[in-house]
């Protein structure tokens, strides 16, 4: 029983698209990482703290606090408060709800923020925490990590759909390239398909290339109403759709294809654009294989073809298919919960134009894409979102 | 195919001992169905209810229908392996230094998806047997196998981290006075235990079976009398490095319960040879058995009791019998959460009476001294930690769990 | 028993003299005692009967946490074990007698000189060798005859067997050497013994169940209010007459007997 006819984004606008530089390790709270974030924001719309009436947080190492003790560790009366514990799905999850609340005038300028810190034993301890279904059915097993589960996955897409590590290996080492213009890409050096396939092997297939860095870092967003950041003058990106969906295809064997796959109709009729209208794409690229299949499930090719299309296509900044502009977590590094952010703020700077020296020439349209929580066996939640500049 | 392992090597001296360490053990209590599970050997699935799916990992609400009449009940063991991985750079530490480690994706034939250790001869697309297993941190792991034998099959690297095969290991059986523990030793050098020591108590008191024992090669009679402090500790001085499994074969049993009894001087002997000894053995071996579960190949992996049914249920015929070794059994819990940090299992083995003197006036079925050897073998080659041996154990076990109340009547004749 | 002796005074300079004759060594002090330990055989009865503790040796603490500065232990043992003393109420013939018990024994009955008799070449050739009224009179030849109040010590050089052979059981018990019925029932009623000891566990011979009547030295000592001694050793060290020997147990409530230490005092001359 499916209602296709959603309520239309009409009016709202995502603006100020802050990123706290990443770093390896820090000594530093999640909170203080979050404070940052909520710091640059103010200063970048040029409000007051107090402005903010409504909170969106998202953060694997805040413990012990949930979003309401941040609002009195930051002074912010808020009567709009939310947490979104769907890890890389948290960005679009956070905006669809904010989205909502500005329209509703539930809440006027709602702060969408995740920072995560990174301490010598916050991925260890992250992960011991995870999920239930991790704690009984896959932790104990040995990867302590998600490598072995993604690792699994991979390897069936790969036999499944015929698919090489070199295939794979495209997307990691053009993402490396558009890092190298990222200053705050914390990958640094160049990345060559010779070099990806020669790294060493972490879980097979996965190799090095194959997985993103843990770090500490912050990124963040306001959602508001058009008239709002009128007034404030502040440049806004429109949101024109999104999708969402938590466990889906659960009768598949094993994952090929994630939750877009449903909604992705949705996705482009809400917005009323065609995939090949894109000027870039965010997908979340945690590991190269769901990037591939973003590829797939969000409209850029049939399922099994997601090879052939990397192929084809040359994904850097100056490609006919720009992705993942910033170099993606691969290169950027994933600052736990800030990863799911990553995409979507950067997709925000290049339709406003501040993307600096990423910028995709005349970006006024792009999608962004969340994936996440692999509870046992397959990456659970999902979303995706199209968003253009003020001037489409 | 698996290469047989290689008979160990001296053990180096001047080399530190690696310490043990414990695979992620957190679970869920209703997860601990499957502890239940692979204690006993039993391979058993939550299944609804309402709408007969099974399903894994374990839930409180049936995935198909949200009934919550999720009982574990045995399942089929059969499924195909989907895809596989080997970690090669694990982040936990029990995995990193036993990487690389095989894992893989199993769709069970009766419907649910496992994520499961892989025996080596595990291949894609091919039909695997599953069960769980006690891994070293005492916690229930899926374990798929290969459907039919393989040569060596058993000398499986990762399948060694579950069990306690007696292969190239050096046993302790603590009594070799009785029949039992004469079968013992010799069932354990047929599973081909190095070495297998004999402990023998009263060394000037004659017994049958003596001569069968001495000057066999690789059976070391030595002097032990668990109940005598010194004597224990003077012989864990000379061996307690040595001892890779040990075996309680204690056995000192009497009829009588109460009334029918004048005095205390029986049960102090039965409270004296198996609880005190019991505790003498525990202290004197198991501190240095904990701190060798992962020395090697012969890494000290497990401590086998051998109790009575009684232990669960007391019979008032031998009820101070039971008594004491109902104290035993809980002693034993004690133990295996003690040696469990160094991945050493304790494992109970439960048998009705045997065929032995003490038991003579009671009617089959009995057990037979070489049942409970071998079942002792079979346990420790599976990884077991609680056996229930001969039909008169499995009764009762089956009776416990449907209405203790009954069991307690029913045992009063 | 207290027969009393001739007309005997002494003074306590002679006293005295003892003492320092044992400091000098001019009296030896022969210890006759096995150390108490878990592992010395104990009498083995028919599996059904009750059977005697074990001997335990269980430690409290050692200097350790358990008490820093000291050391000690807790003791198990039963009454009959090792080197050890068997008053009359342990057999039924002495059940009823006054002063049956080792807390009631009179004490002077602790010190008494003994009369050694050796079997010991007998005893190597015949484990089921049993002392006889004939053997006895042969060796009162040589040495007089057994005065009153005299311990009788039969030394057979078993104390230095090891301890399969000194237990030496076989399918039908224990093979070990003793007195017969009629030399004990002699040497109580016609020698007025206050004692019988043995090197042996326990009195009687390994066989003695099947002698007239059962296990002779318990059945004529205790009814006749005497004591028994046994698992003693060294008495090849003792002169066939003139020993003095303390036999001191345990002062244990109603007691039966006791582990105890056993010294002979001989003149070195």
């Amino acid at each position: 029983m499916k209602n296709s006819l959603r309520i239309p984004y009409d009016g709202v606008v995502m603006a100020a698209p802050v990123t706290i530089p990443y770093r390896r390790y820090s000594i530093d709270s999640a909170q203080w990482w979050i404070g940052r974030a909520l710091g640059a924001l103010v200063a970048q719309a040029g409000i007051k703290p107090s402005d903010i009436d409504g909170l969106c947080v998202s953060s694997f190492t805040m413990g012990p606090d949930s979003g309401i003790g941040l609002t009195q560790h930051f002074g912010l009366c808020v009567r709009w408060l939310d947490s979104i514990p769907l890890g890389g799905a948290s960005a679009i999850a956070a905006l669809r709800r904010a989205a909502r609340a500005v329209q509703a005038h539930d809440a006027d300028i709602v702060a969408c923020v995740a920072g995560d810190t990174n301490h010598v034993d916050s991925f260890r301890l992250t992960l011991e925490n995870f999920s239930r279904f991790n704690q009984d059915a896959v932790y104990p097993y040995g990867a302590g990590g998600a490598n072995s589960s993604f690792a699994l996955i991979a390897r069936n897409y790969m036999r499944t759909f015929g698919v090489t590590r070199e295939d794979l290996g495209r997307i990691a080492v053009s993402q490396r390239a558009n890092a190298l213009r990222n200053p705050n890409a914390l990958m640094k050096a160049t990345l060559t398909i010779e070099q990806y396939l020669a790294a060493r092997p972490i879980s097979d297939p996965i190799h090095l290339f194959d997985c993103v860095m843990p770090c500490a870092g912050a990124e963040a967003f306001l959602v508001m109403r058009d008239e709002t950041a009128a007034s404030l003058g502040l440049a806004g990106a429109r949101l024109l759709s999104t999708i969402e969906r938590h466990n889906a295809f659960a009768e598949d064997p094993m994952q090929v294809r994630g939750g877009w796959a449903m909604d992705v109709g949705e996705l482009y009729a809400m917005a009323g654009v065609k995939p090949d209208e894109l000027d870039f794409v965010q997908t979340y690229d945690d590991y190269p294989v769901i990037t591939m299949m973003q590829f797939e499930d969000l409209g850029f090719c049939g399922k099994g073809e997601g090879a052939a299309f990397v192929r084809q296509h040359d994904l850097t900044i100056d490609g006919d298919f720009p992705h993942n502009t910033s170099g993606g977590q691969l290169s950027v590094g994933q600052a736990g919960a800030a990863g799911a952010y990553l995409g979507l703020v950067e997709g925000l700077r290049q339709v406003l134009g501040t993307a600096g020296s990423t910028q995709v020439k005349d970006a006024n349209l792009g999608l962004a894409s969340g994936f996440g929580m692999i509870n046992y066996d397959r990456g659970l939640a999902s979303g995706a979102a199209i968003f253009a500049g003020p001037s489409r | 195919m698996i290469d047989p392992i290689q008979p160990p090597r001296r053990k180096n001296p001047l080399l530190r001992t690696r310490l043990p360490t414990s695979p992620p053990k957190p679970r869920s209590r209703t997860s601990h169905g499957f502890t239940r599970a692979a204690a006993e050997g039993r391979f058993m699935l939550q299944r609804c209810d309402a709408c007969a799916t099974f399903c894994y990992p374990a839930r409180e609400a049936c995935p198909s229908c949200l009934s919550s009449s999720l009982a574990f009940t045995d399942a089929p063991r059969r499924g195909t392996l989907l895809a596989e991985t080997t970690a090669r750079v694990p982040s936990d530490l029990y995995f990193r230094e036993r990487a690389p480690w095989r894992v893989g994706l199993v769709k069970m034939d009766c419907g649910p998806l496992i994520v499961a250790h892989l025996h080596a001869d595990c291949k894609e697309d091919a039909a695997v047997h599953m069960s769980f297993q006690l891994d070293k941190g005492g916690q229930a792991v899926a374990f798929a196998r290969p459907d039919e034998e393989t040569p060596n099959m058993a000398d499986d690297r990762q399948w060694r981290e579950m069990t306690a095969d007696p292969k190239f290991r050096r046993v302790l059986v603590t009594n070799g006075r009785s029949v039992v523990g004469q079968e013992t030793v010799a069932a354990l050098r047929a599973a081909g235990a190095k070495t297998v020591f004999v402990g023998v108590a009263e060394p000037w008191r004659p017994f049958a079976g003596e001569r069968q024992l001495s000057g066999q090669e690789g059976i070391e009679i030595v002097p032990l009398d668990a109940a005598d402090e010194k004597s224990v500790t003077d012989l864990a001085a000379d061996i307690g490095g040595k001892v890779d499994i040990l075996v309680n074969t204690t056995e000192y049993v009497r009829a009588g319960g109460l009334l029918d009894r004048k005095g205390t001087s029986i049960a102090r002997d039965e409270i004296d040879q198996a609880y005190l000894g019991f505790i003498n053995l525990a202290q004197a071996f198991g501190p240095a058995m904990r701190m060798r579960g992962a020395d090697g190949v012969n890494n000290c992996a497990a401590w086998v009791n051998i109790l009575s049914v009684y232990a669960l249920a007391n019979w008032p015929a031998f009820g101070a019998y039971s008594a004491s070794q109902a104290a035993c059994l809980s002693l034993s819990h004690c133990l295996r959460a003690e040696l469990r940090p160094g991945g050493v299992k304790v494992m109970n083995l439960f048998t009705g009476p045997t065929d032995t003197e003490w038991f003579q006036t009671v009617p089959p079925p009995k057990v037979a001294p070489r049942a409970v050897a071998q079942a002792i073998v079979a346990a420790l080659r599976n990884g077991l930690e609680e056996i229930y041996v001969g039909d008169v154990a499995e009764e009762i076990r089956l009776r416990l769990a449907a209405n203790p109340k009954a069991l307690e009547r029913e045992l009063d004749r | 028993m207290s027969i009393e002796p001739e007309d005997v005074t002494m003074d306590s300079r002679n006293l005295l003299e003892l003492a320092s004759a044992i400091s000098s060594g001019a009296v030896r002090v022969v210890d006759l005692t096995f150390t108490l330990t878990p592992d010395f055989p104990v009498i083995v009865l028919p599996p059904e009967f009750g059977q005697a503790a074990p001997v335990r040796i269980q430690e409290i603490s050692r200097y350790d946490g358990r008490g820093p500065a000291w050391y000690w232990n807790n003791l198990t043992f039963g009454e009959h074990t090792g080197t050890h003393f068997d008053a009359p109420i342990h057999w039924y013939t002495g059940k009823n007698l006054p002063n049956n018990a080792v807390d009631t024994m009179p004490a002077r009955d602790m010190v008494a000189s003994a009369c050694v008799i050796d079997c010991s070449a007998q005893a190597a050739q015949d484990a089921d060798f049993l002392l006889t009224i004939p053997h006895v009179e042969a060796w009162e030849m040589r040495h007089g005859r057994i005065p009153a109040r005299h311990w009788v010590l039969l030394r057979t050089d078993w104390s230095k067997k090891g301890w399969r052979d000194y237990a030496n059981l076989g399918e039908d018990g224990a093979h070990t050497p003793g007195p017969d019925a009629a030399v004990m029932k002699w040497l109580v009623e016609e020698r007025g013994i206050i004692g019988f000891g043995t090197e042996t566990i326990g009195t009687d011979a390994g066989q003695a169940g099947h002698l007239d009547p059962p296990y002779p030295a318990h059945h004529f000592l205790h009814g006749a209010g005497r004591y028994g001694l046994q698992c003693l050793c060294n008495l090849d060290q003792l002169p066939a007459t003139g020993a003095v020997i303390v036999a001191a147990p345990l002062k244990i409530q109603n007691g039966s007997g006791s582990p105890l230490r056993v010294i002979a005092l001989v003149s070195s001359a």
